[in-house]
């Protein structure tokens, strides 16, 4: 229970279907000392929301410290894939190696059977007893895409109460419940970084001496730059560039502080590589396969064949070339509304 | 639904029939306010004076000694704070006290510290007890430097190890030193006597022996110079200002009285209990340890560390089970913070995690602890298998 609607309304419905149901908030940083300000979720607001929700649909309440975990797991990896010119996903992270994971554990150890979340996002089991991973059956709100790194395990002991429901239909159910969250609106940062303010976050573990040049396709030296981390692959603003055409980011090497722009056109790639792959059958296909492949949490998954070329790594190739492929972000492969799996996006080249 | 097993009163004491009665009693027929000269004042100003004096028995004192306060954190802050306010223009700016105190001390004195004063906090050692060398050790560190304050508690909140005040009071009184005690986890559970005790001024706390929460009270001796805190009207002889909560110090009074007469086989009793579940644990639970000597404690705690587990993990399975139990003070429960006064001791980041306690009180039953020792060994099995020892 993150005291936002999604997870209270989660709760909601458990309780209404007559589960024995135990609400649990992680608590993830220290809000008090230390940090003068964090986050948009998981505050210690978020925490009181949780409790009165909790207590509202009549459910016991635990605040699971995570921090340490928190700490080694989400942020070391947030902080380190800047620092490498990569993009990262935290919130994948943290569903794999903390939801469904440190607190799936903490849940045994309760004699509890799963963990509910209010993803927008689908489990089913097949007559094999095979476990299979949906979207949710709202687009706009659909997260099977931070959700692709679960393992058979974990999906066998993973409830979505709300991922076959439009968001609206989930207000509604808050409102009728008379939830105090009701009204709540989401959150939309990541939670641990203050103000959409990642460079601050990251900056802290950084060296001091991170500024370095801006070039072009060709190598030419076009401007300068304040330190890899502050940009993502695709992004115009903020180049402070004089150019005739608009420039975009098209590669970050933080080995060498070097940040290579080029038009628009110079952002279309047709491959990509990933590695750390995990498939939610739990077995690599033997063949290449024909899957829609996609490649930022707000792109649209995009045709392509996918081809396992090592243990947890693939090569995609899409049928048209995709904008903005970045190192980082995950690449998850789709089958219609299925998540068949997917890996952390190395290179829009071939490896 | 389980029926919850309470084996939390070193947190709160829930109260007796005989205490919510009278609370409700005095709440309907005394609204008066007791610093009014009419009838109504006097009904409560009566009720204020029966409170006194039953207090002052529980802990051998004159009536007169006795200020009411909102509970044990704000008789320590008074206690601190007032002592070495009023000490100060004596020049005095030195405050000594212990490792394991209750952050109710601990905190005034770090507060202090940024404003002026210094500070020597004794340590502990493995058994959880200040040594009364250690007090000597300090003042010979000191030399010239007389501090205006010596605070350590009676007995000890997460331990229930009983500190050797009457020792450290008397080596104070040698060098005309004020002594300070918390004895919030002490009064109620063993008896307490000021004058034998050798202190100047004791802290304590009304729900932890039956009163309601939001009421204790501190002792000064009398002739003690303090500077008052919440400053206003003249209540309390101008140590603490604000009218009085009747019906809060009547639960007290009652409250004290039932401490009084019961304290003595109520320790045995609980004595016995605790003893029981202590042993069967460390005999049916390997790797299991109790932090704090036992020879020196309050007759209903017991502090155990179990081996390759969370704490905080354990408290909310046994709470899912029926059992109410904690891993230390309430008041630091939910942060990443481990117990001070483990970490004190010198025990190991892992021993200091594990620790659960176990306070039993009046309920406490024999079939509680039996069903308690049914339910444990299986918890920890749980969460053992699980390395929820892991960070």
């Amino acid at each position: 229970m993150s005291g936002g609607v999604d997870s209270s309304v989660a709760a909601a419905l458990l309780v209404d279907a007559g589960h024995d149901v135990v609400g649990v908030s992680m608590q993830l940083y220290n809000a008090e000392q230390g940090h003068s300000r964090f986050g948009t979720c998981c505050t210690l607001d978020d925490l009181l929301d949780a409790r009165r929700v909790a207590h509202a649909l009549g459910i016991p309440h635990y605040v699971v410290n995570l921090e340490r975990r928190f700490e080694d797991v989400v942020i070391r990896n947030f902080v380190t894939e800047y620092a490498n010119g990569r993009t990262p996903i935290p919130c994948a992270h943290c569903n794999s190696q903390l939801k469904f994971s440190a607190l799936l554990e903490q849940a045994t150890g309760f004699n509890a059977d799963c963990v509910a979340t209010g993803h927008y996002a689908r489990v089913s089991s097949d007559a094999a007893g095979v476990f299979h991973l949906w979207r949710g059956a709202d687009e706009r709100k659909d997260q099977a895409y931070f959700l692709f790194a679960l393992t058979q395990a974990q999906l066998a002991r993973a409830m979505f109460p709300v991922g076959h429901m439009p968001k609206g239909e989930v207000r509604r159910i808050a409102c009728e419940c008379g939830l105090p969250v009701a009204e709540k609106p989401d959150s939309q940062e990541i939670c641990f970084v203050p103000d959409g303010d990642y460079a601050s976050v990251v900056e802290r573990h950084l060296p001091a001496d991170r500024a370095g040049l801006i070039v072009d396709v060709d190598g030419r030296v076009v401007g300068r730059h304040e330190g890899v981390h502050h940009l993502t692959v695709g992004q115009r603003k903020g180049l402070g560039l004089a150019m005739p055409e608009p420039m975009y980011v098209v590669r970050l090497d933080a080995g060498r502080k070097l940040v290579t722009v080029g038009p628009r056109s110079a952002l279309d790639r047709a491959l990509l590589t990933a590695s750390g792959v995990n498939w939610i059958s739990g077995f690599p296909p033997v063949e290449p396969i024909e899957a829609e492949v996609q490649v930022r949490s707000r792109h649209a998954a995009a045709p392509a064949r996918v081809t396992v070329t090592g243990p947890g790594r693939i090569r995609v190739e899409f049928c048209k070339p995709e904008t903005a492929i970045t190192p980082g972000q995950a690449a998850v492969l789709f089958r219609g509304d299925e998540v068949l799996g997917g890996g952390w996006i190395d290179s829009p080249d071939a490896a | 639904m389980t029926v919850h097993i309470y084996l939390d009163y070193n947190a709160t004491a829930p109260l007796q029939p005989a205490v919510v009665d009278a609370v409700a009693e005095a709440l309907r027929a005394c609204p008066g306010n007791a610093s009014s000269v009419h009838a109504f004042g006097q009904r409560a100003k009566a009720v204020l004076d029966e409170a006194r004096s039953a207090v002052a028995r529980l802990i051998g004192a004159d009536p007169s000694e006795m200020v009411f306060t909102s509970g044990g954190t704000e008789s320590d802050n008074l206690a601190v704070r007032g002592v070495a306010e009023a000490q100060l223009s004596a020049g005095r700016l030195h405050l000594i006290t212990s490792a394991i105190e209750h952050e109710a001390v601990l905190n005034p004195v770090k507060v202090l510290g940024k404003r002026g004063w210094t500070t020597t906090v004794l340590p502990v050692g493995a058994s959880g007890v200040v040594a009364p060398e250690a007090l000597s050790l300090a003042f010979e560190s000191l030399e010239e430097r007389r501090p205006s304050l010596i605070s350590v508690m009676l007995a000890n909140n997460e331990l229930g190890t009983i500190q050797p005040v009457a020792e450290l009071a008397a080596i104070a009184r040698s060098r005309g030193v004020l002594v300070h005690t918390d004895a919030v986890q002490a009064v109620g559970r063993i008896p307490v006597d000021v004058r034998a005790l050798g202190v100047d001024l004791l802290s304590l706390s009304g729900h932890k022996f039956g009163a309601p929460k939001g009421i204790g009270a501190l002792w000064v001796r009398r002739g003690l110079a303090l500077q008052a805190q919440t400053i206003g009207g003249r209540q309390e002889r101008g140590r603490r200002a604000g009218t009085e909560n009747v019906p809060a110090i009547e639960g007290l009074r009652v409250a004290a009285e039932f401490a009084s007469r019961t304290l003595e086989t109520e320790a045995l009793r609980l004595g016995s209990l605790r003893d029981r579940l202590e042993a069967c644990i460390l005999d049916r639970v390997p790797g299991t340890v109790v932090n704090g000597t036992p020879s020196a404690r309050v007759p209903n705690t017991t502090n155990i560390s179990f081996d390759g587990i969370e704490g905080e993990s354990m408290v909310i399975a046994l709470d899912l089970d029926g059992i109410a139990v904690s891993t230390g003070s309430a008041c630091s429960s939910g942060t990443l913070e481990p117990s001070h006064v483990l970490r004190a001791m010198g025990l190991s980041p892992s021993r200091v995690q594990s620790a659960i306690r176990f306070s039993l009180g009046p309920a406490t039953t024999e079939e509680e602890i039996d069903r308690v020792l049914a339910i444990v060994p299986g918890a920890v099995r749980r969460l053992r298998s699980l390395g929820a020892g892991r960070g």
